[in-house]
């Protein structure tokens, strides 16, 4: 029952299939692609990864939307759905413009392949940098009304009308004054024979009755509450084998010896061998797997293994900050003369952030077969393209060899983007010894997952200010230390939040350096990235700031907003602080903590109401002021900060993953607390109304709530905070 | 042995010491019961046996031999609690839903009136990292008919 056929869907009709060989994809290599490739590493690039990739039909509307003879408009969404709700965004961008009728609008995934559905900025096919609905926003607008414009002709030929006399509404193309109508479907035959539009006119946004309206609502919450939505963990194929893995137990460890007789012996188990990352067990279901691998008899070898504690690396962060290791600290930003811009009387702080699991609900998982050089992977793909690569390198083979069927996330939170594919390779390998295009699940236990690594990196942020006599910043100096989180390149995304900040605007002396050292725990993308690090610095900084200069934490910020000509965040402040009484009376033992960041192009500011009553730290209420360019699901951009507070709220009150002689000790959700019901606090989310294009909401957020409560706390009790979690 | 599965019996020939999550998941094909933690931490496996909420992960097959046991596959199609979760459009990665919904199925059979407290104690074994607990509170209060 919980079988599927794959790739059922992604057949062609048979119309399209004969379109598509007239057309030549001209929608695919026409103005929809063509002017984004100059900013991508581009066409070429795509085009060669896609060598031997599955055909992607582009269809008569291209290779975003499909329209069929029972009057479904599906929008192809290249994004992985990781609970973000893109899809609804997505599929509210297609049906405005189309002027389809939302209730038979429904979305599926796009296969990979790269040469047609790479994000135009990152060039690659893959979800993050909350980049979705941006990147989106001018090719789907464009495809939308080109679809439409195809329907707008065929009724204007089939009538004997001029096009501009014809309209469309939910679905209907009609003419208003010989009373005329005809549905999609209808026409979906004569509209397949217009050629497309290459510039097709889009709606002005006054008209828009779709988009910015509750109307827009996520197309899953039926399959997603019935138990139907079918995860990579339920995926079943005929014949399919179970595999779990035995890892090394330190970061940077590998196999010492190995006895296998035991596990060999249990009940179910199918084969025990020896892979690059471990030893796997293949067994005929989950427990066998699981019950075989327990009786694995393994010593690991640790000689090149990270042994260090989370003690011992804090201390060397601080001494790195300091300059007093040789790891050597590379400029981010720099202004103005250093000379004595430092010297007299400084404000002085420093960070320490542990390392962070983005413990999804679903731990990771992949389902792959590798049949000689054709590799099939099932699973909740973010990153297509680099999976493409990295499992073509394990099987070696071609990346567009390898096929890859996205299914939705349950949960991901960055954890299932690596610049490694690791579990997606293991599993590949895996899959490659058992061979014959057999499928293989790899199942990760919760202490697999958590254990894994691709943390948040561990961090430690240090800042030397010197302030005017009106307590602004008038020289800066801010070192961070922080492991690469790509392994190419500057070491970019700690520094984010951090640099072009306004407080760093505002000052005429900047001298901000990252600090770079090399450990074997690898790192890796956690929802918002640097962001949820620099927030907590910036934010509490600039309150700690503020009440040094006795002056109020909103007045503080607007003052230096105005003084930069930050508009964008003087509104979302104004806009918060109205909502949320700033300034305003409050209950005995109750205080307001503010702070804005910009994450990924959305400024967003929260007011948390905050008490220490009793010893235990509670927020009861987190008021929200958004700024993410125009609104297309207003519905789902609340949900995005409601999930965003409580992911952040969470891990400021208790997350960390601590090693100790290297190994991780929080590996479940015993040990590594998260928010749960009874804590999670009322959010309420206001939209700063913009005619801009759209920009991401899946993790700006979750920056600003650790700032936040630390000011509220600052407030409460005067005493500042220095590391994450919050210790009460 | 058998097990009675959403009103029906059905057999299961494997080990009796096999938790019931994954007697349900990989035998009995009813995967809309979920792993998240197999510890009993994170309730994504919640079922019901004789009516009451159970983590599944952690009652093996031979311990459910003669109870009623319900998944999310057993609840019916308009169950107010389904109806309540999407006109809140409450799941976002949806992993932790079919948990939740039976965990807040037990809690209305109940306490068909419950207040936020009797909400929160209930629920809160159940992690959703998606963080949509409020949409969650709203849509049982919903469902039961409580401002
Ligand atoms: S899987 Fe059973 S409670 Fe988490
Ligand atoms: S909806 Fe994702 S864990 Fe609850």
């Amino acid at each position: 029952m919980s079988e599927r056929k794959f790739g059922e869907g992604a057949q062609p009709s048979p119309v399209l299939t004969r379109r598509r060989l007239v057309l030549g994809g001209s929608l695919l290599g026409g103005a929809l692609v063509v002017g984004y490739a100059a900013t991508n590493f581009g066409a070429v690039a795509a085009g060669a990864l896609s060598v031997g990739a599955v055909d992607v039909n582009p269809g008569v509307f291209g290779p975003f939307i499909k329209i069929d003879e029972a009057g479904w408009v599906t929008v192809v969404n290249r994004y992985q759905e990781m609970g973000q709700g893109t899809h609804a965004g997505l599929a509210a961008i297609v049906a405005e413009e189309l002027d389809a009728d939302w209730e038979m609008v429904r979305f599926e995934s796009a296969p990979a392949n790269a040469a047609v559905y790479r994000d135009v900025t990152m060039g690659i096919q893959g979800t993050g940098a909350s980049h979705a609905i941006a990147g989106s926003w001018n090719q789907l607008r464009q495809a939308g009304a080109a679809a439409r414009a195809m329907f707008v002709q065929a009724a204007a030929r089939k009538w004997g009308l001029p096009v501009d006399s014809i309209g469309v509404r939910n679905g209907v193309v009609y003419h208003l004054a010989s009373q005329r109508s005809a549905t999609f479907v209808d026409l979906l035959a004569d509209a397949a024979k217009i050629a497309p539009p290459e510039h097709p006119k889009l709606k002005d946004p006054k008209d828009y009755k779709l988009i910015g309206t509750e109307i827009v609502r996520r197309k899953d919450s039926q399959s997603k509450s019935n138990g139907t939505e079918l995860y990579t963990q339920d995926v079943r194929l005929p014949d399919m084998l179970v595999a779990m893995v035995a890892h090394p137990s330190h970061f940077g460890g590998k196999l010492g010896s190995l006895d296998m007789g035991a596990a060999r012996k249990v009940p179910g188990v199918v084969d025990v061998f020896e892979i690059a990352r471990g030893v796997a067990v293949v067994a005929k279901d989950t427990w066998s797997a699981r019950l075989g691998r327990d009786a694995l008899k393994i010593n690991w070898d640790d000689a090149k293994a990270e042994t260090r504690s989370s003690d011992e690396l804090r201390a060397l962060y601080r001494e790195i900050a300091k300059g007093k290791t040789d790891v050597t600290g590379a400029a981010f930003q720099t202004k103005g003369k250093v000379d004595d811009a430092f010297d007299g009387e400084l404000f002085e702080a420093s960070f320490d952030f542990p390392y962070l699991a983005n413990a999804p609900m679903e731990p990771m998982n992949c389902v792959a077969s590798v049949d000689g050089r054709r590799v099939k992977l099932t699973f909740a793909a973010q990153i297509q393209t680099v999976d493409q690569i990295n499992c073509a390198l394990a099987a070696i083979t071609l990346p567009g060899m390898v096929e890859i069927e996205t299914l939705p996330a349950g949960g991901s939170f960055g954890r299932r983007g690596t610049l490694t594919s690791d579990y997606i390779v293991e599993c590949v390998n895996i899959a490659r010894h058992v061979g014959g295009g057999r499928p293989v699940k790899l199942v990760w236990t919760r202490e697999d997952d958590m254990s894994s690594g691709y943390y948040r990196p561990m961090a430690h942020h240090k800042v030397s200010i010197k302030c005017d006599e009106g307590g602004l910043p008038i020289a800066w100096r801010h070192n961070i230390v922080s492991q690469a989180i790509v392994p190419f390149g500057a070491n970019e995304l700690p520094t984010h939040g951090v640099k072009n900040s306004p407080y760093l605007s505002v000052a005429s002396v900047v001298d901000a350096r990252i600090f770079t050292p090399k450990l074997a725990v690898p790192p890796g993308l956690w929802r918002s990235v640097g962001n949820s690090q620099s927030a907590m610095v910036m934010e509490h900084t600039v309150d700690l700031l503020a009440r040094r200069a006795q002056r109020d934490p909103a007045e503080y910020r607007r003052a230096i907003f105005t003084k930069v000509g930050n508009v964008r965040k003087l509104a979302v402040l104004d806009l918060v602080c109205k909502k949320a009484g700033w300034g305003g009376p409050l209950d005995a033992g109750w205080a307001r903590g503010l702070a804005i960041h910009e994450c990924f192009g959305t400024v967003v500011a929260q007011v948390a109401e905050v008490s220490v009553l009793g010893g235990n730290l509670r927020v009861r209420r987190v008021v929200c002021a958004v700024d993410c360019g125009m609104a297309i699901a207003p519905n789902q951009i609340a949900a995005q900060i409601e999930g965003g507070v409580c992911f952040g709220l969470g891990a400021a009150l208790y997350g960390r993953i601590t090693l100790d002689h290297g190994i991780p000790q929080e590996t479940n959700f015993d040990a590594y607390r998260v928010l749960r019901m009874d804590e999670a606090p009322a959010v309420e989310t206001h939209i700063v109304p913009s005619k801009k294009t759209p920009t991401g909401i899946g993790e700006p957020g979750v920056p600003p709530i650790a700032p936040a409560v630390a000011n509220a706390l600052l407030s409460l009790t005067g005493r500042p905070t220095s590391s994450l979690p919050f210790v009460i | 042995m058998k097990l009675n599965v959403n009103g029906e019996d059905r057999d299961f020939d494997g080990d009796p010491n096999m938790p019931l999550l994954w007697v349900l998941r990989d035998h009995l094909s009813l995967s809309g019961t979920k792993f998240g933690c197999g510890i009993a931490q994170c309730g994504a496996c919640t079922v019901h046996l004789n009516g009451k909420a159970a983590r599944s992960c952690s009652v093996l097959a031979a311990e459910a031999q003669g109870m009623k046991i319900t998944t999310i596959e057993g609840v019916s199609a308009g169950h107010r609690l389904l109806v309540a979760w999407v006109k809140h459009d409450v799941p976002q990665c949806g992993y932790c839903q079919s948990g939740q919904i039976m965990q807040a199925a037990a809690l209305l059979a109940e306490k068909p009136k419950p207040t936020d407290a009797d909400i929160d104690a209930a629920m809160s074994g159940n992690i959703c990292r998606c963080g949509t607990y409020r949409r969650i509170k709203a849509a049982i209060k919903d469902a039961a008919g409580v401002a």
